[in-house]
């Protein structure tokens, strides 16, 4: 990264005409935002107390502290945990930034069906998609998606078991 | 404790998780008593949004009675029954000073655009959120309010989000009075807006989706003109047609990322992740307001980017105003509101759900059945 060289901030009394058509009615952002309560430019104000996390916390480059508090669940891990990491080397401004979490989301799928998996849970995925209010309030809508994942899941299995009938049998 | 538990897209389930406690001196630990799912959930259910964890707990809308103080807590005790907005804001930082609740500095590590939320992805902080027995939160001194007395928990559930950010779409729109009002979405939030457009002095209130009975509901609750966008061949000359060619004065996106009404937006946004979401209603708010008008976006997006008309916001002089409601500052106003009879929150109402069935309530508030238009969970029994 090049390093940009800071040029000296200019004295605003010192430019011809300053202010002179300031109108503190000039505010769409009213009533959302009191700007009589304004601070100032930098971060004046006084920080909570600072929450002390026990495990890893990404944080976005664009902020220059740790902000106060911060969520704790769901730490990264895996291979989804370093593709945030890698991420979080973009700013928020980065579309690299939020391709790579949205890629680590995916990945994050496949690594919670092992999880569940490895700990001898077999994930009941219809179900956990709202199959039985499918089957309660719009049976045509379950029947016709059981009949495009049973069709598709055919033809997997026919797509396989051509490809195992092309193959040469093995000598021994 | 059992809680939502988030597998990946259009998959969640209740679980048993471990108990939340106190993280912070200024936390609070509340036991849930009702927790909406909420519109925008759907953009997390639906996997739209960046750095959503499997094994997340969901829920920004809940309220719940106070099980735990952390040391440097004043204002509440442990029994109280609070509203929670769904906002996480530390009430002394620059923006939080100015009223700007929902874009506090202190409460979220992971992105500087977004404030802190409450289960609503890492992109917010990575906090768990209310679809659990019990739940952590964070600046618990601040946000969180006591129920009156006279209000009904089922009320007090959507002040939490739902009323402030129909609200506040509203007065985003800076309505004078007499002035025409379109409201793109009849969700939750689009019925709020719309209803809350005529406290500010509507003349004309229109609500576009096409979910019949949902506009059904918006004709009469709001009460608004409502129309289905599949009728309407182009949605732009549709408005001037209603409004003798000029356009309304103030259009309301109510429906972000999930809008249906265009296949390519659909395909590009929805389905191929290439933009931040299907930004269709933005199209129509933009090319259907009038020059010099304004456009109230809450609708949530993503992260990325956009194909909007840009050119036509310069052209036609539009002011566009958005933000995440500023529930904090709101809930005076709104709370009078209620008590006044102005508003019925609970009327939006229509799916009681315990939490262990959390599955199917996703499922049936996703895809529009049952005639659902808010359902409610209650994490701790349904008394």
């Amino acid at each position: 990264m090049t390093t940009v060289a800071r040029q000296q901030r200019i004295d605003p009394q010192t430019v011809i005409g300053w202010g002179v058509d300031a109108d503190p009615r000039n505010d769409p952002t009213y009533p959302m935002r009191d700007r009589s309560k304004d601070d100032g430019p930098g971060m004046n104000w006084q920080r909570p107390p600072l929450q002390r996390p026990n495990v890893e916390i990404l944080r976005s480059i664009e902020h220059n502290r740790m902000p106060a508090v911060m969520g704790t669940g769901q730490p990264p891990s895996g291979v989804s945990g370093s593709m945030r990491r890698a991420a979080f080397g973009y700013s928020e401004s980065d579309w690299r930034h939020w391709l790579m979490l949205m890629g680590a989301d995916r990945v994050n799928v496949v690594e919670g069906v092992l999880a569940d998996l490895s700990a001898g849970h077999i994930p009941n995925i219809p179900g956990e998609m709202g199959a039985r209010a499918e089957w309660e309030h719009n049976r045509a809508g379950f029947v016709r998606k059981a009949v495009i994942v049973a069709g598709a899941a055919l033809l997997v299995a026919a797509l396989v078991k051509a490809r195992r009938d092309q193959r040469p049998p093995r000598l021994r | 404790m059992l809680a939502a538990n988030y597998r990946g897209p259009y998959r969640v389930r209740a679980q048993q998780k471990i108990m939340p406690c106190i993280e912070h001196p200024r936390d609070a630990v509340v036991r849930v008593t009702r927790s909406c799912i909420c519109g925008s959930d759907l953009h997390l259910y639906h996997g739209m949004v960046p750095d959503t964890r499997v094994g997340t707990t969901f829920g920004h809308e809940f309220c719940g009675v106070v099980e735990e103080v952390g040391s440097d807590v004043e204002k509440l005790k442990v029994g109280d029954h609070v509203i929670v907005p769904f906002n996480i804001a530390c009430g002394q930082c620059h923006f939080c000073k100015q009223g700007l609740f929902g874009n506090c500095h202190e409460a979220n590590p992971e992105a500087t655009a977004a404030g802190g939320i409450f289960g609503y992805s890492h992109t917010t902080g990575g906090f768990d959120g209310g679809q659990a027995q019990y739940a952590r939160v964070p600046y618990a001194d601040v946000g969180p309010t006591l129920i009156p007395d006279w209000m009904h928990p089922d009320d007090a559930v959507m002040m939490t989000d739902v009323v402030p950010t129909g609200y506040q779409a509203a007065e985003m729109g800076g309505i004078q009075k007499g002035d025409t009002v379109v409201v793109f979405g009849a969700g939750p939030v689009g019925i709020m807006a719309a209803r809350c457009a005529w406290l500010f002095g509507a003349g004309r209130v229109i609500v576009i989706d096409h979910v019949h009975y949902r506009l059904d509901f918006a004709r009469h609750y709001c009460p608004a003109e409502v129309y289905d966008f599949r009728d309407i061949e182009d949605m732009a000359v549709f408005i001037k047609k209603e409004t003798d060619s000029l356009g309304a004065d103030v259009c309301i996106d109510a429906v972000g990322g999930d809008a249906a009404g265009n296949a390519l937006h659909t395909l590009f946004g929805t389905k191929l992740k290439l933009e931040a979401g299907s930004a269709i209603a933005l199209h129509w708010a933009i090319n259907s307001v009038k020059k010099g008008g304004i456009v109230s976006v809450v609708g949530v997006y993503g992260p990325t980017g956009n194909m909007v008309p840009m050119g036509n916001v310069l052209n036609k002089g539009i002011t566009i105003r958005a933000n995440q409601a500023s529930v904090k500052r709101l809930l005076p106003r709104l709370i009078e509101h209620v008590r006044e009879g102005r508003i019925d929150p609970k009327a939006l109402i229509t799916h009681r759900v315990p939490l262990e069935d959390i599955s199917d309530a996703y499922h049936i508030f996703s895809a529009k059945l049952d005639g659902c238009i808010k359902p409610v969970l209650y994490p701790n029994g349904l008394s």
